[in-house]
């Protein structure tokens, strides 16, 4: 009896997982693609006739728009890296017993809607702001110098939203360096740079790479921050694919879009996997 | 790294009055009391003891990762108190090894050397031939994870030695080895250590390891080096009954001086149990003496005591205990002198047990073999 329910037992552990992607992800997902070639208009229906050039005029369409988006995603994704490790390297390093202190007081901003959060941003930078009004009463800047509407705006806004994401892969890859490895490259003459930059870093290599992941993908098809504090100059695909399924009732558009997004994405990311070697980040990760 | 004169009269380590405390809960905790400490070139040291006895804050203070809250740690004569590790000529073999393991076994090896900036020729010559010495050669291209324990042993120990530090410092380096390789790792690490004819200092709680492998030991309890000596000095003669228990197995048996004759100072239990031991110069009749005896040292009689035993050390008792070891059998002897004896008898013959249980036996051993402890 036993052994049978031993057989059993790990399909019904999958099974409510599994019943989940299959609803919510696979069966989307075959819609999305029989939508992407479907034509039509919301008044008389869609039919399913593979027209396929829907793809191609997406893309030539907004090209700008993918391109933007990765740019923002990239540049989000370093800064972010720039930012994050130190944080996650205090924390890990000399967060001593408040190291879960630290790390709640990092995702407390995070209790407040992601909207609302990105909307103060916009009270935070506007020309009248607590941040541009004095330094323009000042004469620091100049009168047409704006910061909402802008690249930078949006970038910044993303960086805030995503940074968690990349402290904490991060945090948990230096938190797993046995301190005797560090002091074995002290006692093997390697000053406190070298250390960092010989041990330290490489063996955090794999939290980085999560980070990436994390936030690369995520904050390049954000359609959040360039709605709430860009501008018609910094439209991202995300934007323009909720623009068209929710305003233009464009579905094989919207969806062909989704497709070409998700493409270019994954293969960003193989290639970024390629490029570091995921089989040595995975090896130090495994040991 | 300057190149001072290399005398053989200059100790390779040497601590002038070194005492450390640590800082908990506020509160001042002594982990090293003032030690003086010298430590000769080309030595096999131990330091053995308990855990929390300090030993391992003492080497952490010759490898730069602890600094002492007073004294001075010298290197060759030099002082390097305040000298970051980086900047020590010495090297450490770390407990469970602490190898890079983003590093092949080469990497590992030749860290030391690039970063004291040695010719990329001559680092790869001298990772062959410690590699050869500690027989990995063609494990270049391994990583940590992918050998065995003993293999991680000899990478971690050839990362130390390819330096050629002042001082190689070994912190419970075969703690986590089993008993088989752990035996077979104390032989290689002699061997090596006379290869390469490099001070080692030995940080262990394993009093066998230490006698086996040390040319001197310093034995550390809450701090303090109680008895400093060759092994056989402090198996033979333990200076204090700690070191008597620590070291080995010891009994310890204590008793007013009744009589002192030519050298030999005499404790009597009753008409026909008495203890006697070597004394110094300064026991008196009356004085309280404590007496270690080595369990190997004592020869157990049934019936009788014979007479060969005239002279020496007699104690009557009662077997309690009859543990059979293969190689001896251990006895444990109620005795009139109040403390339980343990005595190891080699089972030479395959003949049966020299007593059972329950059996009324007699103690005997020579006056040499009785050590006054603590005087």
């Amino acid at each position: 009896m036993n052994r049978v329910k031993n057989k059993i037992a790990p399909y019904l552990l999958v099974l409510p997982g599994g019943l989940w992607l299959l609803i919510f992800f696979a069966v989307p997902m075959v819609a999305m693609l029989s939508l992407s070639l479907q034509e039509g208009d919301i008044v008389n229906g869609y039919r399913f006739t593979g027209h396929w050039q829907t793809y191609t005029e997406a893309i030539s369409n907004y090209d700008t728009q993918i391109i933007r988006s990765l740019i923002y995603g990239a540049v989000a994704t370093l800064i972010l890296i720039v930012l994050a490790f130190p944080v996650a390297y205090w924390i890990a390093f000399y967060g001593g017993k408040r190291k879960a202190t630290y790390l709640f007081l990092v995702l407390l901003p995070f209790f407040v809607s992601f909207v609302l959060r990105t909307i103060s941003w916009r009270q935070i930078l506007t020309d009248e702001g607590p941040l541009l009004h004095p330094l323009r009463e000042a004469g620091l800047i100049s009168q047409s110098f704006h910061i909402l509407g802008t690249p930078t705006a949006v970038i910044l806004g993303l960086v805030y939203n995503f940074l968690p994401f990349m402290v904490l892969p991060i945090y948990v890859a230096l938190e797993r360096i046995d301190p005797r490895v560090v002091e074995a490259a002290r006692d093997l003459y390697a000053n406190p740079a070298t250390t960092f930059r010989k041990v330290i870093f490489p063996l955090a290599l794999p939290g980085v790479f999560a980070g990436v992941l994390m936030t690369f993908v995520p904050a390049s098809s954000d359609y959040v921050n360039s709605e709430v504090l860009g501008s018609s100059e910094t439209t991202m695909i995300g934007q323009v694919i909720q623009a068209q399924f929710l305003e233009n009732s464009d579905y094989p558009t919207a969806s062909a879009l989704s497709f070409v997004l998700m493409l270019v994405l994954l293969i960003g990311v193989f290639t970024y996997a390629r490029i570091l070697g995921t089989e040595d980040v995975m090896k130090v990760a495994a040991r | 790294m300057t190149t001072p004169q290399h005398s053989r009269d200059t100790p390779a380590i040497e601590f002038v009055g070194v005492n450390k405390n640590y800082l908990s809960h506020g509160e001042t905790v002594p982990a090293v009391k003032r030690t003086d400490l010298a430590i000769g070139q080309g030595e096999f040291f131990s330091l053995l003891g308990p855990s929390g006895c300090g030993k391992t804050t003492t080497m952490r203070m010759i490898a730069g990762f602890e600094e002492p809250t007073a004294g001075q740690v010298m290197l060759d004569g030099q002082d390097v108190t305040g000298v970051a590790a980086n900047k020590r000529d010495v090297n450490m073999v770390f407990q469970s090894y602490a190898l890079f393991p983003h590093l092949n076994t080469y990497q590992n090896v030749a860290f030391g050397l690039e970063r004291k900036k040695v010719a990329k020729s001559e680092i790869s010559r001298r990772v062959g031939e410690i590699l050869e010495i500690v027989s990995l050669t063609g494990m270049e291209k391994r990583a940590p994870k992918e050998m065995s324990g003993g293999q991680q042993q000899r990478v971690a120990l050839a990362r130390a030695l390819v330096n050629r530090p002042r001082a190689l410092l070994l912190d419970e380096p075969l703690g986590a080895l089993d008993l088989k390789l752990r035996q077979q790792m104390q032989i290689e690490l002699k061997r090596i250590q006379r290869e390469v004819g490099i001070t080692f200092v030995y940080v262990t709680h394993d009093q066998g390891e230490a006698l086996t492998m040390s040319d001197r030991i310093a034995v550390m309890n809450a701090g303090v080096i109680e008895q400093l000596g060759t092994p056989r000095e402090i198996y033979e003669k333990p200076a204090t009954r700690f070191v008597a228990g620590f070291i080995g197995t010891s009994n310890i048996v204590d008793g007013h001086v009744d009589r002192v004759e030519g050298g030999l100072a005499l404790l009597s239990y009753t008409t026909q149990d008495r203890v006697v031991v070597p004394a110094s110069q300064s026991v008196r009749t009356g004085d309280k003496l404590e007496v270690s005896i080595r369990p190997e040292k004592i020869d157990l009689h049934r019936g009788v005591p014979p007479v060969t035993a005239t002279g020496g050390s007699v104690l009557s008792g009662t077997v309690t205990e009859v543990v059979y070891h293969g190689t001896s059998t251990n006895y444990t002897v109620s005795t009139a002198a109040g403390a339980d004896f343990t005595v190891f008898d080699q089972n030479a013959s395959s003949a049966d047990d020299l007593a059972d249980r329950g059996d009324r036996v007699y103690l005997t051993w020579a006056p040499q073999h009785s050590y006054m402890i603590g005087v």
